[in-house]
Formats: structure tokens, C-alpha cells, sequence
């Protein structure tokens, strides 16, 4: 299969879904001529024209309240948001408009609308440029919550966004657009709710979204040096989640371990260890393990901003501890 | 009445309708306030009485395909659109027959299906959705007209300026109306802005804007069919401030203290539905015996309303957990 780039892939699923559905149309800033600062949408301005793919001015809550406005008339908007850090201008239209307005009417509103951005630290943008905000989203009913971690994924995902009728957060990640993956040409969808195992093993179970996936794979490759078998689960869309899918491969591996970028405290990771503690707890043989980041903001200065989110070596002590693997018994391994 | 307002000298067709859904509202509030002291509604509850004759005005301008979006103060709006008030009084009421089956209430009563985006609990958030919605229909081709009900109080929200500007540089069929009743919920306007004319926010972004008085329903109307037939030429978007006063505070439960009764006198002396009651008198030659025709016809059809609100039944448990399973 021909790869292609994160970027490239989610160009496709656009322009795509732009092709098929009159409906679909893109704003956001500097996304038409510029082509958006991590080239996804270019090329799309001189196939669809400025009616379908518009700049805004810089006004989040705007421009994020007129894509909800345009879905609850029955339209098909993406807005793209240049960070996940500016969705923050718009929280209303997400959280009291956007999740509320299917319930509220009873279930005759719906809202198909997808805000398209990205975050994740890396690269010294500093603490207002680098967050993980996956949780803030998880935690309101009525949002799906998207995290591709490969441009397939990415790809069928976004597709498939495209053609359900609830708003949903496609959060990207930074470091991701320029990252390669085998692509399949034209129809290719992702449901939501389907997790994908990255890598089977049978020793430890890793499950880890968006970044956090290669991440969770580049220890599960120096584990399997040591011997141990990591499987690495992503869950690809956390809301809606594939509770089946993790506990079942937690039933095979008896280990759990959780990886997310964001900050640890009132993060997804957390309801995803209570979910197995609740649900399989009888086929634990160790605590669940949690990876997360610091309960800080980013720092700039580019070390402290890496210690401040799990890196690779975080991953494979984790899985060491899950496995009672004492550092000793290692060495003289 | 001007001089415009002359030579297109109104059907008493037209001026019934005006009188009726002007009056309609009325009837609504002032009995579904009864209907709240006596435990039959709760939550919340914003009165629209005082301001009847800026949706009457307003809608009479629209027509079948436009959008409206409103605010928490949404009965008017809903009613001048058309609703059926057996449906909203079910839904005050709880109940499954109701716009929203209950799910929603006084501040969410919404029909989509006919073009009306929902009243809204958060004070602001109409104006992005409406010119969300004009969008939708430039990007279809149609030639829909989407007016958004908002306040004085929505003005001084960051949205207010965002979304303007946005349908103000993509030209979009959209008619902003404020109705400034100059409180936010107890904060006079003058407090809350150096400038209480709130039109001149519209002209400083380049959107062609208007002051007019919003308790007389025709004038109103005039003013935004001109509006409406702009934004069918593609001259939007248009912004329509509309002067009134709330006959009383903010929500039933308040009794406006702070509103000064000379102020209260002075706009109660220009009630508009006694505006529009004489509008139909004067104009179409209607007298005293069909007005009282008209008036029992609607105070009989409220309370056929809450007879129906009353008898119908609320959603089942198995139903809302069937509901709710999507999420």
C-alpha cells in the first residue's frame, strides 16, 4: 500500500467527503490561500472554492458558535483550530451549545459538526501552545472525543466524522502530521468506538492515543529485547470508548498499563483504570499503572518541557513494574 | 404611523394577524405565570410581556424556509414563529408532547424542522449559532433569511462583535435584532455601557443598522421587511435595535424593584398590544365586538392548551434510557 503523510491523509478524508456531500465546507485562519499552518487543507481553496473553504479573523468563539449554527441548520462544517489551547475561547458553543442541543431538543436538534485541531507538547512552544486537553472533552456528554495516532486511522476517522450527526472533537497532534503510514486509497472509514491493537503480545497490555502510540511502541520494541511481550491498544476515538476491545486484552495479559500525554490529574487514563478495576478486576495480577504527564503547565526550556510528559523509558518501567520486574533483577538479567 | 407606512396602507388581514400574535403572546405569559404560581410550571420562566411587539413585528416579516434563533426570554419569538401553543405549554409542563418532550423547557423550546434554532439558557450564544445558520443557507444557495433575537445584556458579550463581523465580511442574510429592554437581568444599560445606543456597534464594523421602536409592532415590521428584502438582494448583513422595557423583573420569581415606575409607567402607556389592538381599530375599521371575538378566541385556545398539557403523559423511563443510550 503507497504511504502517505498524517497531513496528507487527513487532506484526503476532506477533500473527499467536500467531493461527495455538498454540505461539508471548512473554515478557520489561514487555512484557504495559506493552505493551514500544517498544510492540511491545502490545495482545497482552488478545488472548492471561497464559498466551502474560508479564513476567519482571529475569533475562536465565533467562528466555532457559527460552525455549531450551520450544523444545528443542517450543514456539514469543519472548524479548524489553529491549537487546542484557543478551543479554550470557545468552550460555550462546544460545551453548552454544541453537546447540550440533541438532548435539549429532545432529540429533534442534531449537530453535525467536527472542530478539527491540535495539541500536544514537543518543540518549546511553551504552556499556552503544548496542552493535552483530551479530558476537558471526555468529561461532557454529547461530545465524541477522536485522537488518531496514524494516517490511516486519522484518514477513516475523519470520514467518518464527516457522516454522523453529533459534534466531534478531532484532536490531532502536532508531532503527528509529518509522520508516514500505509494509506488505502479512497473509501476507507474508521468507525467510532472500534480500538485497534497496534502491536499483539501477551505479557502487558499498553494502551496509549495519539502521540503516546509511538511512543508506547518504541518501548513495547525495547521490551520485547528483554523478553516481554507488550500489546499496545488505541483506542482511537475515547468517546465513544472500546471498553470490550482494552478488557479483553487485559483478560489475556493480566497487566494494564495507561499512557496519556495530558497532565495525570482528572485525566482519561484515570477513568480508563476504573473501568478495568470495575469491570475485570479479578484478572489483574498487579496494580493498573498510570503514565501521564506532570500536573504542571509545559515549560519552554525544551529539557524540562520533556520531563514534564511520559517518554519512552516511563513506558518500559511502567510495564516493568506491571510485570514485578524489579530494575536489580533486570540487570542481572 | 410614517409616511411609508401610509401608502402601504395594511389589510385588516394583516393587521389581525399583528393584533393576534401580539395578543397571543400576551394571553401566553400572563397565564403561564398563573400556571407557575400554582406549581404547574417550574424552573425557569422570563416573561416576554412588554416586548410582544418586536417578535410580532419581526416575524411578520419572514417567511416560510427563514431561520430565527432566540433568547432565554423565547416565548414571543416561538409564538410570533407560529408555534403551536398546545406543544409549548406541554413542554412548560414536562410533558412528552411537548417541542422538546420535556427535555428541554422554557429556555430550550426549539423546532428545527420549521426553522426555529431554540431559545437559549446562555445570554449571547443566539448570534453565532443564527449567523451560523445564514451560512448554512449561503453555502446551499438558498435564499433564507435568518434573524437572531438578542439583548442588550448579549451586546456586551465578546460573541456579539465575533459573529457580527463574521456575517459582516461574508455578506450574509442575516438580521441581528436587539431588543433593548435596558436591564441585564437587574444592571441598567446605562451601567453596563457608555453608549446606550446600541445601534452604532453595527455601524462600527460596517453593518448597516437601525434604531426603531419596539413597542409598536408595525413600525417594527416595516423596518425589517426593508431589512428582510435587503438580505434577499444581498445586502446584509442588516442590525435592528429595537427600544422597550419588561413589564416586570427578570424572571417570574423577581419582582424588579429596581426598575423606576416612572420609567415603567412610561413604556406601560405604550403598551404595544394596545398599539396594535388600535392599529387593527383605526386602520381596518374593526370594532369593539370583534376585538372581544378575537381576544376570547385566544384566551379559549390557551387554556385548550393547558387541558391538552395537563392530559398529556410524560416520557417513560424505558424511553429516556433508550434515549440516552447514544450517549
Amino acid at each position: 500500500m503507497r504511504e502517505i503523510m498524517y497531513r496528507e491523509a487527513l487532506r484526503e478524508a476532506i477533500d473527499e467527503e467536500m467531493q461527495r456531500n455538498g454540505d461539508v465546507f471548512i473554515i478557520g485562519e489561514g487555512i484557504a490561500e495559506r493552505g493551514g499552518s500544517y498544510k492540511v487543507t491545502e490545495g482545497l481553496l482552488a478545488k472548492y472554492g471561497p464559498k466551502r473553504v474560508r479564513d476567519t479573523p482571529i475569533a475562536e468563539a465565533g467562528m466555532i458558535g457559527v460552525g455549531v449554527g450551520a450544523a444545528i441548520a443542517g450543514a456539514r462544517p469543519i472548524v479548524e483550530i489553529l491549537y487546542v489551547d484557543f478551543a479554550m475561547l470557545g468552550m460555550d458553543m462546544l460545551v453548552n451549545q454544541a453537546a447540550k442541543f440533541r438532548l435539549m431538543t429532545g432529540g429533534d436538534g442534531r449537530v453535525p459538526f467536527v472542530m478539527r485541531t491540535q495539541g500536544g507538547a514537543g518543540g518549546g512552544v511553551a504552556a499556552q501552545h503544548s496542552q493535552s486537553l483530551e479530558a476537558l472533552f471526555y468529561h461532557i456528554p454529547g461530545l465524541k472525543v477522536v485522537m488518531p495516532s496514524v494516517p490511516a486511522d486519522a484518514k477513516g476517522l475523519l470520514k467518518y466524522a464527516l457522516r454522523q450527526d453529533d459534534p466531534v472533537m478531532f484532536l490531532e497532534h502536532k508531532h503527528l502530521y509529518m509522520t508516514k503510514g500505509p494509506v488505502p486509497e479512497g473509501e476507507h472509514i474508521v468507525e467510532f468506538g472500534k480500538a485497534d491493537i497496534k502491536r499483539p503480545g501477551k505479557d502487558v497490555t499498553i494502551i496509549a492515543w495519539s502521540n503516546m502510540v509511538p511512543r508506547a511502541l518504541e518501548a513495547a520494541a525495547a521490551l520485547a529485547e528483554e523478553g516481554i511481550e507488550a500489546e499496545v491498544v488505541d483506542p482511537r476515538t475515547l468517546v465513544p470508548l472500546d471498553k470490550d476491545t482494552i478488557l479483553a486484552s487485559v483478560a489475556r495479559t493480566n497487566r494494564a498499563v495507561i499512557v496519556q500525554e495530558a497532565v495525570r490529574r482528572g485525566g482519561v487514563a484515570s477513568d480508563i483504570a476504573s473501568i478495568i478495576q470495575e469491570e475485570a478486576f479479578y484478572d489483574l495480577d498487579a496494580p493498573i499503572e498510570i503514565v501521564a504527564g506532570l500536573n504542571i503547565p509545559i515549560p519552554f526550556n525544551l529539557e524540562l518541557e520533556k520531563a514534564s510528559v511520559p517518554q519512552k523509558d516511563d513506558v518500559i518501567r511502567a510495564a516493568r513494574r506491571a510485570l514485578h520486574i524489579q530494575p536489580m533483577a533486570i540487570a542481572a538479567k | 404611523m410614517d409616511e411609508a407606512a401610509k401608502r402601504n396602507a395594511p389589510s385588516r388581514e394583516f393587521l389581525e394577524k399583528i393584533f393576534r400574535t401580539a395578543y397571543r403572546i400576551r394571553v401566553f405569559e400572563t397565564e403561564g405565570i398563573k400556571l407557575y404560581r400554582q406549581g404547574l410550571i417550574r424552573g425557569y420562566f422570563h416573561p416576554y410581556l412588554g416586548q410582544e411587539g418586536i417578535a410580532t413585528g419581526v416575524c411578520a416579516a419572514l417567511q416560510e424556509g427563514d431561520y430565527i434563533a432566540s433568547t432565554h426570554r423565547g416565548h414571543g419569538h416561538c409564538i410570533a414563529w407560529g408555534a403551536d401553543v398546545k406543544r409549548m405549554v406541554a413542554e412548560l409542563l414536562q410533558k412528552e408532547s411537548g417541542y422538546c418532550r420535556g427535555y428541554g423547557g422554557s429556555m430550550h423550546i426549539a423546532d428545527i424542522a420549521r426553522g426555529n434554532l431554540g431559545a437559549n439558557g446562555i445570554v449571547g450564544a443566539g448570534t453565532p449559532l443564527g449567523v451560523g445558520a445564514a451560512l448554512a443557507a449561503q453555502i446551499r444557495g438558498s435564499d433564507a433569511v435568518t434573524v437572531t433575537f438578542t439583548t442588550d445584556g448579549a451586546s456586551n458579550n465578546g460573541t456579539f462583535l465575533e459573529s457580527l463581523n463574521l456575517a459582516a465580511i461574508w455578506n450574509l442574510s442575516f438580521i441581528l435584532v436587539i431588543e433593548n429592554n435596558q436591564y441585564a437581568v437587574s444592571t441598567p444599560i446605562e451601567e453596563a455601557t457608555r453608549d446606550p445606543d446600541l445601534y452604532k456597534r453595527g455601524l462600527s464594523i460596517g453593518v448597516e443598522s437601525h434604531q426603531v421602536d419596539g413597542n409598536d409592532p408595525l413600525a417594527v415590521y416595516h423596518l425589517t421587511r426593508e431589512a428582510v428584502e435587503k438580505c434577499r438582494a444581498g445586502k446584509g448583513p442588516i442590525l435592528i435595535e429595537a427600544k422597550t422595557f419588561r413589564h416586570m423583573g427578570h424572571h417570574v420569581n423577581d419582582p424588579g424593584k429596581y426598575m423606576p415606575e416612572e420609567r415603567l409607567a412610561y413604556y406601560k402607556a405604550r403598551d404595544p398590544i394596545d398599539r396594535a389592538r388600535t392599529a387593527l381599530i383605526e386602520m381596518s375599521g374593526a370594532d369593539k365586538a370583534d376585538i372581544a371575538a378575537i381576544e376570547a378566541e385566544i384566551a379559549a385556545e390557551f387554556a385548550e392548551a393547558v387541558g391538552f398539557a395537563k392530559e398529556s403523559r410524560e416520557i417513560t423511563p424505558a424511553e429516556f434510557r433508550e434515549f440516552v443510550a447514544a450517549y
